[in-house]
């Protein structure tokens, strides 16, 4: 009598599409996948416990290295969780301009998303296409911050700096020529038999599934449920632009993807409209308690230095209190509920990553299914172990 | 000297250690192994803007087909042992790249969870500062490191098992 066995075998952490280091311990019946149990914590660098002994100024830095594909969305997160607590009105030159970057963070963190996602898949020429055009976010984000990737540009109350004058111009040609380049990717992909035979049914979830396990972002919207915070829980003046939120039908990779390709037009859109409504004013809110002076005070001044020393190393006091504040970042919700008990540190600072909880669907997505297409699942989740293990 | 070198320096063996360095400097292999933060822009020095291959660095996704790791990202104990799998299944020659602040000295991360830089367990050959470096910062490093190689000694007489691998002191 022939009797079957599963197979267990172990995949990552070093393993060139896992995404970082993120380690499965697969049961496979012959090449069918049983069980997915993921492991994390391998990128674990302890940024929650960190940010109990820094000032809520210097927590920012931290911020960036968490999902490190989009770390001004994860600055917008932080900053914004702040700002609730400390009741600041920013104005509206730099909530226009934080719009800008987190939507051009979007394309940023897409573009990385459709590279990887694409050459684990087998369609190497996508990942030189997307990274070609990654590079000119990179340069914008470099014209604004002096930084490629960690920009830390946000400050509370505003932004650290007014973007140069050339930034309009740049942003604007790029945003421009992007849905031509995205029409690129699409040529190569979205009717490609082989791209098609990869996505189409793989990684199937219900929208009830969906909700249950608690996906957010594309992930979610890839199974029809309508839910995009920037329109539901408007921040940061969300609300007075025009964009349409992509939903897919048969919750598969397939639709995850066409969504996501929708989010990156819609995103040139908003970016447009941000940069056609910038208007000159202040970039940092008149809150002196809580923000930086400007620099020509520090340099000019004595009040302004003492003034700028006092924020730099004592930071500021925040009422006692909870604060919890979700944004809509390019992977799903990304939150920040702050404990603060009075000091100048918050006592507990709990980060909700949304790559994190959109991992649990990997067992769903792939029970069932080729050890194959697991890579595939693995990429439309579209994680990065910086956020999942913190 | 203290240098195992039963060959000894002459014309010849110096001429085919040139040979010998030439080509392992130019077809560095690395490891496909990112970490963290730079492993992006390891990939984005590998991608069209900054192209790699023309230096002759492919990257290789098992440890047996490469001669190089770059240690791209923050080092964790518990990602520690993997890493020294990983590079005890590469074979000689070797060499490490530390790639930014975090694999260089653990970065702004002096946690409990942080190795603090990658020294501790592996013997770096290139420190690349930055967080993350710029890809420029790491094709300069990996050209060091092509500087490193040109200058070893006895590179020919090591592969056939005659003395080690070692690079003068300079004078």
């Amino acid at each position: 009598m022939a009797t079957t066995e599963t197979m267990t075998l172990n995949m990552g952490p070093q393993h060139p599409s896992t995404h970082g280091v993120l380690r499965l311990v697969l049961e496979l019946d012959g090449e069918v996948v049983v069980k997915v149990t993921p492991h994390i914590g391998f990128l674990h660098r302890g940024v929650e416990k960190l940010s109990e002994h820094r000032t809520y100024h210097q927590i920012l830095p931290l911020t960036d290295r968490l999902d490190y594909l989009a770390p001004m969305s994860n600055n917008l997160g932080y900053i914004l969780a702040v700002e609730k607590l400390m009741a600041v009105e920013v104005p509206e030159r730099a909530e226009t301009i934080r719009i800008i970057m987190a939507e051009l963070t979007r394309l940023e963190s897409h573009l990385v998303w459709i590279a990887c996602h694409a050459l684990d898949i087998g369609a190497m020429t996508v990942f030189i296409y997307a990274f070609r055009e990654r590079e000119t976010v990179m340069e914008l984000y470099e014209l604004v911050s002096g930084a490629r990737m960690t920009s830390n540009f946000f400050r509370v109350g505003g932004l650290s700096q007014d973007v140069p004058d050339e930034f309009v111009k740049k942003a604007g040609d790029f945003i421009d020529s992007m849905p031509g380049y995205l029409d690129q990717y699409e040529g190569l992909l979205t009717t490609n038999p082989i791209w098609l035979k990869r996505t189409v049914g793989n990684g199937v979830i219900s929208a009830e599934d969906a909700i249950d396990i608690g996906l957010t972002g594309p992930a979610l919207r890839g199974s029809g449920v309508d839910w995009d915070l920037r329109r539901d829980n408007p921040y940061s003046g969300y609300e007075k632009y025009e964009f349409k939120v992509p939903t897919g039908e048969n919750c598969d990779t397939y639709d995850r993807y066409k969504v996501r390709l929708i989010e990156m037009r819609e995103a040139c859109k908003i970016v447009r409209q941000g940069l056609d409504r910038l208007k000159p004013g202040p970039v940092l809110a008149d809150c002196p308690q809580v923000c930086y002076p400007p620099k020509e005070n520090v340099y000019n001044s004595i009040e302004g230095l003492i003034h700028h020393f006092k924020i730099a190393s004592e930071g500021f006091a925040a009422p006692e209190g909870e604060v919890y504040h979700g944004v809509e970042a390019p992977k799903g919700e990304l939150g920040f509920y702050i404990v603060s008990d009075g000091g100048n540190m918050p006592e507990r600072l709990r980060i909700r990553p949304p790559s994190f909880v959109n991992l649990q669907a990997i067992e769903q997505m792939s029970v069932g299914s080729m050890i194959a297409d697991l890579v595939a699942v693995i990429g439309t989740l579209d994680i990065v172990l910086g956020e999942i293990d913190r | 000297m203290g240098v195992d070198n039963p060959l000894g320096d002459n014309v010849i063996t110096t001429s085919l250690d040139l040979l010998v360095n030439w080509s392992r400097k130019s077809s560095i292999w690395p490891m496909t192994f990112g970490l963290a933060c730079c492993a992006i822009e390891m990939m984005a020095t590998g991608a069209s803007h900054n192209d790699l291959d023309r230096f002759g660095i492919i990257f290789r996704a098992s440890p047996r087909q490469s001669d190089c790791i770059i240690i791209a990202g923050t080092v964790t104990k518990k990602m520690l042992p993997v890493i020294k799998t990983v590079y005890e299944q590469m074979p000689e020659p070797k060499w490490v790249i530390a790639m930014g602040a975090c694999a260089c000295s653990g970065g702004i991360f002096d946690t409990y969870s942080v190795v603090q830089g990658i020294d501790e367990a592996l013997p770096v050959d290139v420190y690349i500062p930055g967080c993350p470096p710029r890809p420029e910062a790491l094709l300069f490093g990996l050209m060091k490191l092509q500087d490193k190689i040109m200058s070893e000694r006895n590179s020919f007489g090591s592969a056939i098992g005659l003395g080690e691998r070692y690079i003068p002191e300079a004078a």
